[in-house]
């Protein structure tokens, strides 16, 4: 059961936030690339006063990997930058937290970008 | 000479002719209804290019050179060349048709542009002007997508009154002879705007022009729907065919008997996913050169309305929230003199 | 035609069919939740092998961009995408495809200006909007001494 749960919990928290997403899709004239900016930067807002850590902590992956996930980080990256740096720590703290991602994005983007070719759609 | 009957109604006078006509697909087009009546299919959307748009600059050509083949003359007989795409500076048309030599107008009419060459081409063949003429047009889903939406690898949800860009050429070599199908009059379309702002419902956003070219085709001639065997819309899909319909019945016309639509025709709408339809320059051309043009030469067709429809947004007057101009040519088609 | 744009706008929006929501929303929450749940499997199993949580969280990530734009150069990505919608486009799977389709889209116009410029073309604007957000907050933080 326990580890029902531990999978389960991912699976409904991530769920409903792609679910969200949908409805934002089929019912607003939001586009996608207007959707994830949306998604980011609520996730920043709600880590930053603190509601997100809560669900990070009740689903995990399912907080973390939809995108609000990403603002969540980096929210949390700037509080630590800029408790040890200060001022500073407003400009490195984001991209500090997301480095992982951005880099890893843009290298394997460029890798598989290098490899394949561009195919139609049928 | 050709006579000027209205603003927009150019009757020909001498009812120049669609000597040959050539349309060349691509793979899912032909997987359609249509198959059969295409003179090419590409199973290989790149055509061996290593670009789309020289995949598509190749399928003009081809469609091009189809068309003088089957009208047995050569490049050399070409007079004058009409022609015309849906990408950036027509592209398409100019790089495809370079090698030719031969004396090119390059026209942009988004998807009307088959009904704008092949009007314009008639009317120089009409007075005399030219022998040999001729009107090409194409589009490439894969360079439409590139251009106008994402990235083919990009992921997403096509909405339900999206249409898909057919991936297509179609040439006409018109002159004079005695053998149909005849061109008899044209309809310079107007630009008509009604506030469309949705990219995803071209059709919409082109119905109320169609809507307008047809009305005052058969107001000028004096005719009624009823006259025709067909009124061929370009590409408004299913969603712009209803709108169409339905507008054209608050003016008190009824051509919801003798209308259909490229879009509907070329895909089948049940099992091939395209949503709403099909859309681009190369739908209404190779929709009318493999398969209307033929039945009107055979005479089962025996007047038939091209209306192709074109909508005149740029990805720039897009994002800067500019609503959808659209445009309908017309070009009365009809198996005698 | 005597038609005012707003009459049109509503013929228009009779004539359009609406999407299927009733499939489109549990296919979107389906698939999302089945990826944050191999996600969750990727975090446990990165812990077991000695990583701390944060560490694990973060290879987690990395991961599943990774196999995102694997599927993406496959041209497979955007196939489940079309049943997902926005279960592939919520996910961090879905900003990896929105960096990997561009790159390998625009290729073709070289590889300074076509890959390396239009690269961020889609997913640009989160990080511009993400970072801007954090830089904002850092500054409240900072100027109300909240840390």
């Amino acid at each position: 059961m326990e580890l029902f749960l531990e999978y389960f919990y991912p699976f409904l928290v991530g769920g409903i936030l792609c679910a969200i997403g949908q409805v934002l899709i089929d019912y607003t004239k939001l586009t996608p690339a207007r959707i994830l900016v949306a998604y980011v930067v609520t996730g920043v807002i709600l880590g930053g006063i603190g509601w997100y850590q809560p669900l990070v902590d009740f689903a995990g992956a399912g907080a973390t990997v939809p995108l609000t996930g990403f603002g969540y980080l980096l929210a949390k990256g700037v509080k630590r930058a800029v408790s040890e740096q200060g001022l500073l720590g407003v400009l490195t703290g984001g991209f500090t937290a997301a480095a992982a991602g951005i880099a890893a994005a843009i290298i394997f983007g460029f890798i598989i970008a290098l490899i394949f070719k561009p195919k139609d759609k049928s | 000479m050709s006579i000027r009957i209205s603003k927009s109604t150019i009757l020909l006078d001498t009812k120049p002719s669609v000597l040959s006509y050539a349309a060349i697909v691509g793979k899912k087009e032909g997987e359609g209804p249509l198959a059969r009546h295409f003179d090419v299919i590409c199973d290989d959307t790149t055509l061996g290019e290593e670009t789309w748009e020289k995949a598509e600059s190749q399928m003009q050509r081809n469609a091009v050179s189809k068309a003088l083949e089957k009208a047995k003359l050569s490049s050399a007989d070409l007079e004058l060349l009409f022609a015309g795409d849906l990408l950036n500076q027509c592209i398409s048309s100019s790089y495809g048709l370079r090698d030719l030599q031969v004396p090119f107008y390059g026209l942009y009419g988004a998807c009307s542009t088959m009904a704008e060459s092949l009007g314009l081409i008639s009317i120089f063949a009409d007075n005399q002007l030219v022998t040999y003429g001729a009107a090409v047009t194409s589009s490439h889903f894969c360079t439409a997508e590139r251009q106008f939406r994402q990235p083919l690898e990009y992921g997403g949800q096509r909405a339900p009154t999206a249409q898909w860009t057919v991936t297509g050429s179609g040439a006409v070599i018109v002159g004079q002879s005695n053998k149909p199908p005849y061109v008899k009059a044209v309809t310079i379309g107007k630009i008509v705007d009604l506030g469309v702002k949705d990219i995803n419902n071209m059709g919409a956003a082109m119905a109320p022009a169609a809507a307008d070219t047809i009305g005052t085709y058969l107001k000028d001639t004096k005719t009624n729907p009823g006259d025709y065997d067909l009124i061929l819309t370009g590409d408004l899909g299913t969603v712009g065919s209803d709108l169409l319909i339905d507008l054209l019945k608050h003016d008190q016309i009824d051509i919801s008997q003798v209308h259909n639509d490229c879009g509907k025709l070329i895909y089948d709408l049940e099992s091939q996913d395209v949503h709403a339809g099909g859309s681009g320059c190369g739908c209404a051309a190779s929709v009318l050169c493999a398969y209307i043009l033929k039945r009107i030469s055979e005479g089962v067709l025996k007047n038939v309305l091209f209306v192709a429809t074109g909508a005149l947004m740029s990805t720039t007057s897009f994002q800067q929230g500019e609503s959808i101009p659209g445009i309908a040519h017309l070009v009365h088609l009809s198996d005698h003199k | 035609m005597n038609l005012t744009p707003n009459e049109y706008q509503e013929m228009t929006k009779k004539a359009s069919p609406g999407t299927k929501s009733y499939k489109t929303i549990p296919m979107a929450f389906l698939i999302g939740g089945l990826i944050c749940s191999f996600g969750q499997f990727l975090t446990n199993l990165y812990q077991e092998l000695g990583m701390s949580l944060d560490i694990a969280s973060a290879v987690t990530s990395v991961s599943l961009i990774f196999i995102a734009a694997l599927l993406t150069g496959l041209n497979l990505y955007n196939k489940i995408a079309k049943f997902a919608g926005a279960g592939t486009l919520v996910p961090i799977t879905g900003f990896s495809n929105s960096v990997v389709a561009p790159a390998l889209e625009f290729k073709s116009e070289g590889y300074i200006l076509g890959l390396g410029a239009k690269l961020f073309i889609i997913s640009g604007p989160v990080i511009v909007y993400g970072i801007t957000a954090s830089a904002v907050y850092g500054l409240i933080l900072y100027l109300f001494k909240l840390y």
